[in-house]
Formats: C-alpha cells, structure tokens, sequence
C-alpha cells in the first residue's frame, strides 16, 4: 500500500534522498523537509532527478522549512507542492505508513 | 534564578541575565541597576536602547570593543570610548549593560 | 598593562573556519560562529570559507519563526564590525546548488577550488565545521 516516504538531509551532504528515490516505488509520496528542502529547488545540481521522480511519485515540500532557509516558493520545481504543518498532518494520515530516511 | 519587577517574575540564569530577551521591559533594568547600586540615567538609558537596537539587527551582544566602536559612530566620539562607557557601567559595558537590557552576555566575555 | 600593551605581544595567526553545513540541521553553523566571535575578540587574523551546504547559511531572506529556531543570518553582517572581513565562498558549491551572489546576505569573494586550496596552504590553523 502507499507510503509516505519524508527526507529531512540535503542531497548534497547525505544520499538519504538517493536511496528514498531508488526504493520508493509508484504512488507513494516523498514529503522534503528540514534539509531535505535543498533538494526541491530550481537550477541546482538535484533538479533533474527530482523532476524524474515526479513522474512516478507524488513529491511535497515544508513551507515553514523552505521559509526558515530564506527559499521563496518561486524557486521551488514545477510539481512539487508546497504544503504547511496542516498539510503534513494530512500527508501522514492520508497513507498507511511512513518511511522517515533520516 | 528569578527577578521579581512590579510583582512579576523574570527568569535569569546563574549570572543573572534574563532568560527570555522577549520578556524585558525597562523595570528589568531599574531593578538590576538598583542591585548594583546604580542610579541609571539619560545616559545610562542611551546605551541600554543602544544595545537593543543592536540586537534586533544582529542578533549577538556585541563584544565591548565593537560596542565602542559602534556607540562612537552612533552617539558621538566623546561617548564612544571605554572611558566614558566604564564610568557609566563600572562592571564592564559588555557584561553589564547587555545584562540591564536583557541581553546575553557577548560572545567571547569570559 | 593595559589590554592593548597586552595585544602587542600577543602572536597574530592565520585562522581559518571552513563551514560546510547547512544552517538548521545541525548546530554546526552556529557553533562555528561563535567560535569566529571569539577568535576575533583576540584581534587573530580570520578567514572564513563557505562551502558544500555551507552557502546556505549566507542565504538571504531567512524567516525561522515557523520552525521556532533563532534565525541567525544576521550575525553574519556584524563580523565586519569584529574586522573579520576575509568572507570566500566556492564557485563549485554556488554552480551545484543554483546559488548566486545576489542571494547572500553579506558581500563575499567567489573563489575557484584551487584558489580555495592556496588560502588553505596559506594559513596556520583550521576549523572545519
């Protein structure tokens, strides 16, 4: 059934987010949060890869991290959605388990 | 450790600054002086806003060199030197004008 | 003596504080500048080098209420004040992570890898956080 797979390391320090992406299969979904926020953005070195995994999963991202970062939502990739605390919450509910990559 | 300001209690730690910049109001620092057996004047008032402002921008306790620089800048050369802030503050500009305005101790004040 | 006859005699060294941590993962970003604050209150002759996820504590426009941590990026403006004002970035982290000098929140040098390697030779102490 689906999971909700969360990342909170940058891709650039830790591969958390490789082995998430490597393993995570069809319909789940990956919640970017804490450091894991850096792997959302827009003309970096990650962006290729996230956008690939868009087209099998369904990809969010924390606001209040990317805001802590001083990351504005403009620079966040085309599909994936932003979501607030609320939405985490919903997230976490709305699928059977969740797999934290830490 | 705690202070008490008209009835209300202030949270400080073991040297006593406050716990909380957020909870300051100016009775923290009446108070404070009163334990040192300071009297605070205008002047006095001067560096502890002074200090304020400087947090809200930086967020740190400047070291006092730094503080004597930026006081020279802001409120005249004859106020910015160590001379004029010990005299007001005996027990150090650093240390104890950060402590009236509810500052941490600076960085780097041992 | 007066603090500054006791500066004279003191030896000034070259440090250098490489940071190569993202700002609110961990604690090493802070903790490294404290420890800049400090050195520089001994009036030592500072570096900084920002690089890997390090950059990112240079980011502007950083807003921490929503995670309830200090927002410290501005400190990062006071180090001129502490005449800590050697600040190198790396041109590698910037390109990797789409990060250009209009985003920081201080003025920096850009510098290649291997002019980051010549500073590195080039000092007596390193920090790496």
């Amino acid at each position: 059934m689906s999971i909700l797979h969360t990342v909170n390391k940058s891709p650039y320090e830790k591969n958390s987010l490789d082995s998430c992406l490597s393993l995570a299969s069809e319909g789940s979904a990956l919640l970017l949060i804490e450091d894991g926020i850096y792997a959302a953005l827009k003309g970096a070195a990650k962006e290729p890869q996230m956008k690939e995994a868009a087209q099998k999963m369904k990809l969010y991202v924390l606001g209040p991290d990317l805001k802590a970062r001083g990351m504005a939502e403009d620079r966040v990739i085309e599909g994936i959605e932003v979501v607030d605390y609320a939405g985490f919450v919903d997230l976490a509910a709305t699928h059977d388990k969740v797999n934290a990559w830490l | 450790m705690a202070i008490e300001v008209n009835g209300k209690s202030f949270e400080t730690d073991e040297e006593g600054y406050l716990t909380n910049l957020s909870d300051w109001e100016p009775g923290v620092a009446e108070i404070m002086a009163k334990e040192d057996d300071l009297d605070l004047t205008e002047e006095h008032w001067d560096i502890i806003n002074f200090l304020r402002e400087y947090y809200e921008e930086y967020q740190i306790a400047p070291a006092v060199r730094v503080l004597t620089k930026a006081v020279g800048k802001k409120l005249g050369k004859e106020k910015g030197n160590s001379k004029y802030l010990y005299a007001l503050f005996p027990y150090g500009p650093g240390k104890q004008a950060c402590r009236f305005a509810g500052l941490p101790k600076p960085t780097g004040c041992i | 003596m007066s603090e500054e006859e006791m500066m004279d005699d003191e030896v000034v060294k070259k440090f250098m504080f490489v940071n190569r941590r993202a700002p609110y993962g961990s604690i090493y970003a802070l903790e490294s500048l404290e420890v800049v604050l400090i050195a520089a209150a001994f009036d030592q002759d500072v570096s900084l080098v920002f690089s890997d996820d390090g950059i990112y504590q240079l980011k502007k426009g950083q807003e921490t209420a929503g995670i309830g941590m200090k927002n410290f990026s501005p400190t990062y403006r006071a180090l001129e004040m502490y005449d800590v004002e050697k600040l190198y970035v790396s041109k590698t982290a910037m390109d990797a992570r789409g990060i250009s000098k209009d985003d920081l929140i201080v003025d920096v040098e850009v510098l290649s890898d291997e002019a980051l390697a010549d500073l590195m030779d080039d000092q007596d102490v390193i920090f790496s956080f």
